[in-house]
């Protein structure tokens, strides 16, 4: 085969696989990924059984044996959505700090999937402003 | 004048000095005056003199916990440990982006004396880049987060540093990945001046590529700390979570190590050149993206860092960054073509290539997912994000190609590979890790995890490639010069350490994810609630909780901590394995008439007990329930309250003893009546090898680092200057 030929069929193949491969990775980015909701956006419209990220800052913390119970709520604190984890929560977990967690919807309650609870680190180049 | 009117007027004279130096660079390169060269070259030497002097009076507040620092009473106290006073120092937003500026201007420094007497039409323009990037962090210290902003009352006290952050990660990590993110403007300004001017020749390469690799080499370094501090936290995830901070830093890394692999086409045949540019242009502006993310609170991180008002200006200098770099590449692109073609699919040259690929495609895996929830929101209307399955599902066939690719790169031929060629190096490594996945099968589990299996097939084939090389470069060595097998080793490393430290980067490498595949796939996890006396079995280990544990723990003579743990022993078929010490730790707060339970509702950390091994880790937290000891405390403060009251003032140091006996009392408590604690158990098999193999892997980065011996290098430039020659002939 020519040579010109050649690299001009080697390049299509290549563009043709990466465009393939560019278009799965984007179908199943937008397929398996959770929505990334406020407490108030998920007690508004969560659907039972889907699984939701949700960011906001916990309240009415309570722990019986392994089980966290405790509040999420927004950020300028106009909802609230109850939470139920099983399991060890991080180390800054506690009252007023940001989670982010995935949680099913389970009657009126939310539930934690395991090891889903990430707890903002606020240490770090915070805003004087932010409260603690 | 005090320190930080000093600080800060050194700060506006660093910002002027950039502002100078990038000025002079590009009349130095508009006009090839060398005296201006020199001037803007002097200016960032200046820039280095005055961001240490900053950085010194920085560090020195903190060491000196003077509280007419903002930042050192936010960020430090006299209870802080000294090693991590002066981490302190970075723990803040801009003392953080005087790091930076005062590493940048050092490595900048540096590779401008390197290159004063070379590439005399590049330089100038390469001064001005690192000058932009200089002017850029100085005028953020000048105009929107002064380090050495002071108080108008001094308090007597600081916040601390957050016990999260006192960890001994917290000295090192930072740093390291400071010093990579500015090693990598280095080749980024080269490249940037090499494409102004169209010299893009493998010169520019040539004086940059030890800052290529030192860039890789640190940036890497801070990604495994950082990795190793986070399987020692709990709630971090373990040493990866694909966190958006955490993969900021792992994409300049990808595409820095893709940029390592393709220069040397670009060397050898003068292929690649546009790759190579697009490839360090877009790994300094991922370094730029990587401080930038850290700050921003744009997306939803474990490390929050809040939201800060730097965003706007870090977006525009990446914008300029992306549409200066692209534009350039593409009005370059006549000037970039390669000088040869590949004469075969089956060749080092299609390996490299293959290589990059794979790199670049784990990168863009990486910024895929990690900026999914901007790209879905702005998609959707709906913000979205990807949690660790679905990174797993691509960056795990593409490691495994990418272990497969080191193998074999190593060894295939330059140019074109023979049937013989082929039969000659893979014969041995292709069986021997076929025996060894075999074996495997056969003696262990692995056959239910096929990636796991895929791995050690992948990485077995690394080490037989990478030895048989070793073995047949040690005998050639012997047979020229003779000596021992040691001697012949050392002497082959010594005469080709590029080559070698390649090599053992591979192995390292390699091994870093044997241990990833192994501690992923066969990691045993479990939560457990017990009392002393009980035990709980994971994986085989018997855990029996011996007793609770309790102690006060003070620093300088003043209380720094609470601490609750427990004693644990670990058995295993009645042998014992261990004895951990896992504990939590409350940290109060240091002032009169602060209530005693605001110690346990304010930051706490937990230590973790662990036993590593070559074989397995077994990794243990706790979580005290402090919940019964609630009246007692909650009685107690009521008690000191209506005392202060009725005193009417508070004596610190009556209320310091008080407050000591009732934590004394609160511990007694807990440790005679010990409540069920929640405990973490991890059993994780071949953990170390993945901090074993990051030791090898540097070691190797180390090696090809290191300046050749003389006789190299005079024989390096002695090919040099026959190149030069023979192309000043052809003119």
């Amino acid at each position: 085969m020519d040579p010109a030929r050649k690299r001009t069929v080697r390049l299509i193949v290549a563009l043709t696989a990466a465009i393939f491969l560019a278009g799965g990775l984007m179908y199943t980015s937008f397929s398996a990924g959770d929505p990334s909701v406020t407490p108030s956006k998920l007690a508004a419209s969560a659907v039972p059984g889907k699984s939701y990220q949700v960011t906001g800052k916990v309240s009415a913390w309570k722990k019986q044996g392994s089980v966290q119970r405790f509040m999420l709520r927004d950020r300028d604190g106009a909802r609230a959505v109850p939470v139920t984890y099983d399991g060890p929560v991080p180390d800054p977990f506690r009252n007023g700090r940001e989670v982010i967690i995935t949680v099913r919807k389970q009657g009126t309650a939310f539930v934690g999937e395991k090891d889903s609870l990430i707890t903002k680190c606020p240490s770090k180049y915070e805003n004087k402003d932010t409260p603690a | 004048m005090d320190s930080a009117t000093l600080g800060r007027a050194t700060l506006i004279l660093a910002f002027g000095v950039a502002l100078y130096g990038i000025g002079a660079a590009v009349h130095a390169g508009r006009s090839q005056n060398r005296d201006w060269a020199a001037s803007a070259r002097r200016a960032v030497y200046t820039l280095a003199a005055l961001s240490t002097v900053a950085f010194a009076i920085l560090e020195l507040a903190f060491l000196r916990s003077d509280f007419s620092f903002a930042t050192v009473v936010s960020h430090s106290s006299t209870t802080t440990p000294t090693g991590y006073k002066a981490a302190a120092a970075w723990s803040s937003q801009e003392g953080s982006l005087l790091l930076w500026l005062w590493l940048l201007s050092l490595w900048s420094s540096l590779v401008l004396y390197l290159t004063r007497n070379r590439m005399r039409d590049v330089t100038p323009y390469a001064t001005a880049v690192l000058a932009v990037f200089a002017a850029f962090f100085a005028g953020l210290l000048v105009f929107a987060a002064s380090p050495f902003q002071t108080l108008a009352t001094v308090p007597t006290e600081g916040a601390g540093l957050s016990p999260l952050l006192r960890h001994p990660g917290m000295m090192i990590h930072p740093p390291m990945l400071y010093s990579g993110y500015t090693l990598f403007t280095v080749p980024f300004a080269f490249a940037v001046a090499a494409l102004l001017v169209r010299r893009v020749d493998a010169e520019w390469i040539t004086a940059t590529r030890r800052f290529a690799l030192a860039a890789w080499f640190f940036l890497g370094i801070g990604i495994v700390l950082g990795a190793r501090w986070s399987y020692s936290e709990l709630g971090w995830g373990g040493y990866w979570a694909w966190d958006p901070v955490e993969n900021a830093s792992l994409l300049p890394w990808l595409t820095g190590t893709a940029f390592l692999h393709s220069l040397m086409i670009q060397e050898r045949r003068g292929m690649l050149k546009v790759w190579n540019a697009s490839l360090i242009l877009a790994t300094g502006t991922l370094a730029i993206m990587g401080t930038f993310l850290v700050r921003s609170g744009i997306l939803d991180s474990i490390h929050a860092f809040g939201a800060s008002t730097l965003g706007t200006p870090f977006v525009i200098f990446i914008a300029v960054l992306i549409a200066g770099s692209i534009g350039l590449v593409v009005s370059r692109r006549d000037s970039l073509r390669s000088e040869n073609r590949l004469d075969s699919l089956l060749s080092r040259e299609s390996v490299f290539i293959a290589n990059n690929l794979v790199l670049v495609g784990l990168a863009f895996v990486t910024f895929w997912g990690t900026f999914f929830p901007l790209i879905s929101e702005a998609a959707t209307g709906t913000k979205s994000a990807v949690g660790p399955p679905w990174f797993d599902r691509y960056t795990v066939p593409l490691a495994l190609l990418l272990v497969l690719l080191s193998g074999i790169g190593p060894v295939i031929a330059w140019r074109r590979a023979t049937a013989v060629n082929a039969r000659r190096n893979f014969t041995a490594p292709l069986f021997g890790s076929l025996a060894i996945a075999v074996a495997l099968v056969i003696l262990t589990p692995a056959e239910t995890r096929p990636y796991a299996l895929g791995m050690f097939f992948c990485g077995a084939f690394v080490f037989i490639t990478v030895g048989q090389e070793f073995v047949r470069g040690v005998r050639a060595r012997r047979a020229m010069a003779g000596g021992s097998v040691p001697v012949a080793f050392v002497a082959m490393i010594r005469r080709n350490r590029r080559r070698y430290g390649g090599y053992i980067a591979h192995v390292g490498f390699a091994t870093i994810l044997v241990g990833v595949a192994a501690s992923s796939a066969f990691q045993h996890a479990k939560d457990v609630q017990l009392v002393p006396g009980q035990t709980a079995k994971v994986n085989g280990y018997t855990f029996s909780y011996a007793k609770a544990t309790g102690q006060i723990v003070t620093n300088g003579g003043r209380l720094e901590r609470i601490e609750f743990g427990a004693v644990m022993r670990v058995t295993k078929d009645g042998e014992r394995v261990a004895t951990l010490r896992p504990n939590r730790g409350y940290y109060p707060v240091n002032a009169p008439a602060v209530p005693i339970s605001s110690a346990f509702d304010g930051e706490a950390t937990s230590e973790v007990g662990m036993k590593a091994g070559l074989g397995r880790d077994v990794w243990m937290a706790v979580q005290p329930d402090l919940g019964a000891l609630r009246p007692y405390i909650e009685q107690q403060d009521t008690r000191l309250n209506e005392a202060v009251k009725a005193a009417g003032t508070v004596n610190p140091a009556r209320f310091g003893e008080v407050r000591g006996a009732i934590f004394a009392e609160v511990i007694r408590r807990y440790v005679n009546n010990t409540p069920p604690a929640t405990f973490r158990v991890i059993v994780s098999p071949l953990v170390m090898w993945i901090w074993i193999g990051a030791f090898i892997t540097f070691g190797g980065g180390l090696i090809a680092m290191w300046p050749a011996p003389d006789g190299v290098r005079r024989r390096a430039r002695g090919r040099y200057a026959a190149r030069v020659a023979k192309e000043l002939g052809r003119a």
